[in-house]
């Protein structure tokens, strides 16, 4: 079905707006920006805040509905008597929008007054300071005293809506985002407006509070400081973060995702627009799973046996062992993560070429999924670890041959990228019988404790590269931090072992100066990648 | 280069009347009033407008002003205000729901150009610069003016809004 357009003009721009498109989003098209409230892309029109409003004019159409030309040939144009409100007004043929008018100007100037009479004077205490829409616009719209001398309504401040959402009800300016959200996305009716006028007030129904795993959403829809995030609040001032595109590493959905960082640490993650994948949502479950990267118990140092051990000794140590245990005659089996970089399990699998063995595997991590963006797989990165060819097919298929294996003693050592081998099914026991367990982890655990050699790895947030998610689409995560201490990415411990590995036998060793460089390789080698290149994957990443 | 040597006249080479003339010199001040001070025993006298080393103050009530809006950090050119914010205990009494409050506050005085902007952009007028000019310490440690020494230099500052006590 094709999209008709419409010819209308804003602001004397002519616009081309599809059939429906209501005048903000049309606006848009023109590099207009008209100002809103309560109006959100992705929700119900409710048109409460009166922000938007414009005067719009219609052609005057003759008796055979043809528009009437005036003396110079133009379609005379009838405008309304009254302002209209952008955001449900919907493009029509010849349609003329005026949104910087006097009149316009008067009305919004009128609606901010309206709007500030009661709004407390918190912004230095309030989170939302910074990117508060009401703040914005205050200083377009807003005056500079206010005419107000009666006193001002007060409303409860910190409501605690749920553990995760703590509510300023004062800060509050009814535009009803967040009851549209959690009644028309999030799927539970629960928010609303309670008293009338002044006293309106935003609360939920008594003993039904927001419970999804989607209500931190209402927090970033919030346009001002009345929801706040129970996590981030009075942690840190919006303008001292960071800002950098990531993809959430907590299911194979990959939601895209913002890091918020200032001087090595997250304080939050919120979602990044991406109409192809979580539109502008994410799930509580990812968004407040950051906490492990500002672990105090972070892997710093690679470690031999216990021992703090310099990168050139632990990597050489590992080539010299592996080789050892090779020209023993035994086998050596790995485990690779699915939460890694598609580039880090393509260099962990080029490894075990080398090595010439190709025990691999990854270990499936499968939870309850819900209907919306939650995918059932916790793995972000499962279809990159099939394609690298680390994980076996059904993912986890091969850890019982592998625990077999270290139980015959055929099997004498085994690396681990990323993963817990204990909780994997490999156990203490059976690791204390193999020569060499190399483990490149972030956090210490069961697994590091029994392993002879410890690397130190980075989490998601401090290592660039690509995950591929349950549908097939490549993403690119940026490093946020540096790394702690002296760790180092995963893809350069691999690179470099693979580098000592192919020395020890002799083969040409692969040069990898970049990331780049290492994911031309793997485009290279992968039939689905055939021809693709770091820089064709976009900030919203690629369909394979 | 050689350099030549002024001629004395037989008065110069006496050496007697330069003496004369600066015990004379001498003599004439003992009888006026003395302008140097016992530094730093006795401290100048300066104007009120001399910006001096940056303190937090507390209203009457006894409060911390500051509420870790961190503006003066933004603002401090030489970076030299670190604030890490915290949260004031709800159970405290009604004239005290200001929720915010720094958990520590941090100025290195090493780096402090006493330009005192900080005081200039404080919406909630809780940092000033004082008159104390010789901020002085063994250790670079000592420079670091925490929370405690901060609000210990400003003392108390009559609030005569008392914003949040209209809440």
């Amino acid at each position: 079905m094709s999209v008709e357009n419409v010819n209308l003009t804003i602001d004397g721009r002519a616009v081309q707006a599809a059939v429906g498109t209501n005048l903000i989003e049309a606006a848009r098209l023109a590099g207009i920006e008209i100002p809103h409230f309560c109006y959100h892309p992705k929700l119900a029109i409710a048109g409460n805040c009166r922000m938007c409003l414009v005067e719009v004019g219609l052609p005057q159409l003759g008796p055979d509905r043809k528009p009437v030309l005036d003396a110079q040939g133009q379609p005379r144009v009838n405008f309304g008597p009254k302002l209209i409100i952008a955001c449900n007004t919907t493009v029509s043929e010849g349609m003329v929008v005026l949104t910087r008018t006097p009149r316009v100007i008067k009305a919004r100037r009128g609606v901010m007054e309206f709007l500030l009479i009661n709004h407390p004077l918190d912004c230095p205490i309030c989170d939302q300071a910074g990117e508060c829409r009401l703040q914005e616009l205050a200083v377009d719209y807003g005056q500079g005293c206010s005419r107000f001398v009666e006193e001002k309504e007060h409303k409860p401040k910190r409501v605690v809506l749920n553990e995760k959402i703590t509510l300023d009800d004062e800060r509050c300016i009814l535009c009803s985002r967040c009851i549209r959200f959690m009644r028309d996305v999030a799927g539970q009716d629960c928010l609303g407006f309670v008293k009338r006028g002044s006293r309106s007030t935003l609360a939920s129904y008594p003993g039904r509070e927001p419970a999804t795993n989607y209500d931190l959403n209402i927090v970033d829809l919030c346009p001002v400081g009345a929801l706040t995030s129970t996590d981030f609040r009075f942690r840190q001032r919006v303008w001292f973060l960071k800002e950098t595109a990531s993809i959430c590493p907590h299911c194979a959905t990959g939601c895209n995702t913002t890091i918020w960082s200032r001087e090595g640490v997250v304080y939050r993650q919120t979602p990044r627009d991406n109409a192809a994948i979580n539109q502008c949502w994410m799930c509580d479950y990812g968004r407040l799973n950051y906490k492990f990267i500002n672990d105090p118990d972070r892997l710093t140092a690679p470690q031999l046996g216990r021992q703090d051990a310099t990168w050139a000794d632990a990597i050489a140590h590992v080539a010299e062992r592996l080789a050892a245990v090779r020209a023993a005659g035994s086998k050596i089996a790995g485990l690779g993560s699915a939460c890694a970089t598609t580039e880090e399990l393509f260099l962990f699998a080029k490894l075990f070429q080398a090595l010439e063995s190709g025990l691999l595997d990854s270990v499936p991590r499968t939870d309850i999924a819900d209907n919306f963006l939650l995918n059932a797989d916790r793995n972000p990165n499962m279809r990159g670890a099939q394609l690298a060819g680390v994980a076996a097919n059904p993912p986890g298929s091969r850890i019982a041959e592998i625990a077999a294996g270290i139980e015959r003693g055929e099997i004498k050592a085994l690396l681990v990228l990323g993963e817990d081998a204990v909780a994997a099914g490999l156990r203490a026991e059976l690791l204390a019988k193999l020569d060499l367990l190399v483990v490149l982890d972030i956090l210490p655990g069961a697994t590091t404790d029994a392993a002879h050699v410890v690397l130190p790895g980075v989490s998601f947030a401090e290592k660039g590269g690509t995950f591929i998610n349950a549908k097939g689409r490549v993403q690119k995560i940026n490093p946020a931090l540096a790394a702690p201490g002296q760790a180092r990415p995963e893809w350069e411990i691999l690179r470099n072992l693979l580098a000592a590995v192919s020395k020890a036998w002799k083969k040409p060793a692969p040069d990898f100066p970049s990331l780049g460089k290492v994911f031309a390789a793997l485009a290279d080698e992968t039939p689905a990648l055939k021809g693709w290149t770091w820089e064709d994957i976009g900030s919203e990443g690629r369909d394979l | 280069m050689k350099v030549r040597r002024p001629k004395l006249t037989l008065l110069d080479r006496l050496y007697l009347p330069q003496i004369l003339a600066g015990m004379w010199r001498t003599l004439k001040h003992i009888p006026r009033k003395k302008f140097t001070r016992q530094y730093p025993e006795e401290k100048f006298k300066l104007l009120g407008k001399y910006r001096g080393a940056p303190t937090l103050v507390r209203n009457q009530a006894g409060q911390v002003k500051c509420v870790s809006c961190q503006l003066c950090e933004f603002v401090c050119p030489p970076k030299a205000i670190r604030v890490l914010p915290g949260r004031r205990d709800d159970s405290a009494p009604a004239e005290a729901r200001i929720e915010k409050e720094p958990e520590d506050f941090i100025i290195d005085m090493t780096r402090c150009i006493y330009c005192g902007q900080c005081e200039e952009v404080c919406p909630e007028q809780a940092i000033f610069l004082k008159q104390d000019f010789a901020v002085t310490g063994y250790k670079r440690s000592e420079l670091e003016f925490h929370k405690d020494k901060l609000l210990e230099l400003g003392g108390i500052h009559d609030d005569p809004i008392c914003k949040w006590k209209k809440k």
